[in-house]
């Protein structure tokens, strides 16, 4: 096998830009650091891009001097504007992106990688010789070939799968688990196909096999994200983050890249992890996720209740008690983010902070449609991060609190995760909403129940206020009853 | 380098994500995801290899990954460093 053989000093950037996205992510474990994080991520791509550009054609710098080919040229001109179509498109969505739209934006992205990763296996494998894994005899070298099966067929679950995973985020698209019959069977089917085809591949480098592999590994990440619900897309973000850095180490492999492979696998056990943390906060196991349906089958819990009496409360009220209180905690969801009503509800804790009142926020680790997406929301609307509690570390306090303040969020306060060994989410850790001496809940109306199709007792308890309103609506009059 | 020396980088790094990941703070898990979709489109040196070289249908292809790469590569980056400017106005 015959390598592309790099200079050394290209093989020591590589590894450079590897380490400095190491130190990205690190950076990430305080505010505070995090921002010289991202700078280093900046600068280990841009040694990554100028290596990749310098080592390859067009640019060989002997060939360079005196002058360069006109055909060379060309290709810089080519490659020069893919970049810059790419920096235009991404940095304008970057710019205008709303914060509420985050979790559909991320999804986004790891379309891009996943195809991205798509493409460049064909390229690899129209063009083995480019990617130096051509044997002498014709053939592309068995072990790349595995690499590249790969690769393609996690990019392209990567790209379909994220397609979905937007469209349901973006809702273009029903966030309803959706159930085809038989649908394990097809799916670990096909799984079996792709990798079947892989081994094949080997053997056989014929172009419909890793056409097939392609169409197929694009078919499951349809099948494998349309039976999963809106609420479980913290789980899929994460889960699809995971592929596309293994597509990218798959890559690495065949380019003997370090930088690629060093990434490939800091994403892929960042994306690992995270759904890992998504699953344990939902007390679910990562393959109930993966099959998906959850919130699909809870069809009794609206018709067979009886009627229980609840009290409904006004902004007035609301605002008297809260200003009453010595300690309110805010604890904000999915529903916040709909509604927008971030902004707002700062100002309200900003009122409260001059009546003297303790303000703290709750944050559940699945609240929202993906990991941090609340801590970021509140970031926006400036609450101060000190404010800012996970739930084990304020869970304890609500027994000295005065007012729960319920904004958006549903199944994450529901006592039945604590009681009801027959509730769907039972197992979840819950906030401890009921110690508090009041409970105040903001509902669009008592119709609808949460994500997991489950009635939440919290609704008829003697210290629960119910706020029916839109949640920035309710928020801004409470505020302005604050006012007064 | 062979399959084996390439293997070992590949383990010993999935074992330094995992530690570095477990040390981010919860409250940054967004911007991690951002950021890591930014890094692994350091796929665009493949892309880069295969746009630079002058075979047709391949070149093509690597042009087009070349663009989606750097979609998030500058997306990616730029809209971490954005939200990462919200978490900056509180330090005082």
């Amino acid at each position: 096998m015959e390598h592309t053989v790099l200079p050394s000093w290209a093989l020591i950037a590589y590894l450079v830009s590897g380490v400095l996205f190491i130190l990205s992510l690190r950076g990430l474990s305080s505010p505070a650091t995090s921002r010289r994080g991202n700078r280093m991520g900046m600068f280990g791509m841009t040694l990554a891009v100028a290596t990749t550009l310098i080592t390859q054609a067009p640019i060989p710098l002997g060939h360079w001097w005196p002058r360069p080919t006109s055909a060379d040229l060309i290709t810089l001109v080519k490659i020069i504007a893919a970049i810059g179509l790419g920096a235009v498109i991404g940095l304008t969505t970057a710019r205008r992106i709303q914060m509420t739209a985050m979790p559909q934006l991320v999804a986004a992205f790891h379309s891009l990688v996943g195809l991205a990763a798509v493409l460049v296996g064909w390229a690899a494998y129209l063009n083995p010789a480019a990617f130096g894994i051509l044997h002498a005899d014709g053939a592309i070298d068995p072990v790349s070939r595995i690499e590249l099966g790969l690769g393609i067929a996690i990019g392209a679950i990567t790209f379909s799968g994220s397609v979905i995973a937007f469209a349901k985020l973006n809702g273009n698209m029903s966030g309803a688990a959706i159930l085809l019959p038989g649908r394990h069977v097809i799916n670990l089917g096909t799984l079996l196909a792709i990798l079947g085809l892989v081994g094949w591949f080997t053997q056989d480098q014929s172009l419909w096999v890793i056409a097939a592999v392609t169409v197929l590994a694009f078919v499951i990440g349809f099948l494998l994200i349309v039976p999963i619900g809106g609420a479980d897309m913290p789980v899929v973000v994460s889960m699809l983050n995971s592929y596309s850095g293994w597509a990218a180490a798959a890559m690495g492999f065949t380019l003997h890249n370090t930088a690629m492979i060093i990434t490939g696998a800091l994403v892929g056990s960042s994306g690992a992890i995270l759904s890992y943390i998504m699953c344990k906060a939902m007390n679910r196991s990562f393959l109930s996720v993966i099959a998906g349906g959850f919130g699909a089958e809870a069809g009794p819990a609206g018709e067979a209740k009886e009627q229980r009496p609840w009290k409904r409360g006004s902004a007035e009220d609301a605002a008297f008690l809260l200003k009453e209180a010595e300690q309110v905690i805010i604890i904000p969801g999915y529903g916040m983010a709909v509604a927008q009503a971030q902004h707002v509800l700062r100002e309200m804790g900003d009122q409260l902070k001059k009546e003297g009142v303790r303000v703290k926020y709750a944050i559940h680790p699945v609240a929202g449609r993906m990991p941090g997406h609340m801590n970021v929301l509140l970031a926006e609307a400036n609450v101060p991060y000190e404010e800012v509690f996970e739930l084990e570390d304020i869970n304890s306090e609500f027994a000295q609190t005065d007012v729960a303040f319920i904004i958006g969020a549903n199944d994450v306060v529901n006592p039945a995760a604590k009681t009801d060994k027959g509730s769907p989410i039972y197992g979840m850790p819950v906030f401890d909403v009921d110690k508090a001496k009041t409970i105040m809940f903001i509902k669009r109306s008592m119709g609808g129940v949460g994500y997991a199709g489950v009635d939440n007792d919290v609704f008829y308890m003697d210290q629960t206020m119910m706020l029916l309103a839109d949640a920035k609506k309710m928020v801004e009059d409470i505020v302005k009853a604050l006012q007064h | 380098m062979d399959f084996i020396a390439i293997l070992s980088i590949f383990v010993l790094a999935c074992f330094v994500g995992y530690y570095v990941v477990w040390s981010v703070t919860p409250a940054l898990h967004t911007p991690l995801m951002a950021v890591t979709n930014a890094i692994s489109s350091v796929i665009v040196v493949g892309a880069l290899v295969a746009g630079a070289a002058s075979a047709g249908w391949s070149s093509w292809l690597g042009l087009a990954a070349v663009t989606l790469a750097s979609i998030n590569i500058f997306g990616g980056f730029a809209v971490t460093a954005r939200m990462l400017a919200m978490y900056k106005k509180k330090e005082r």
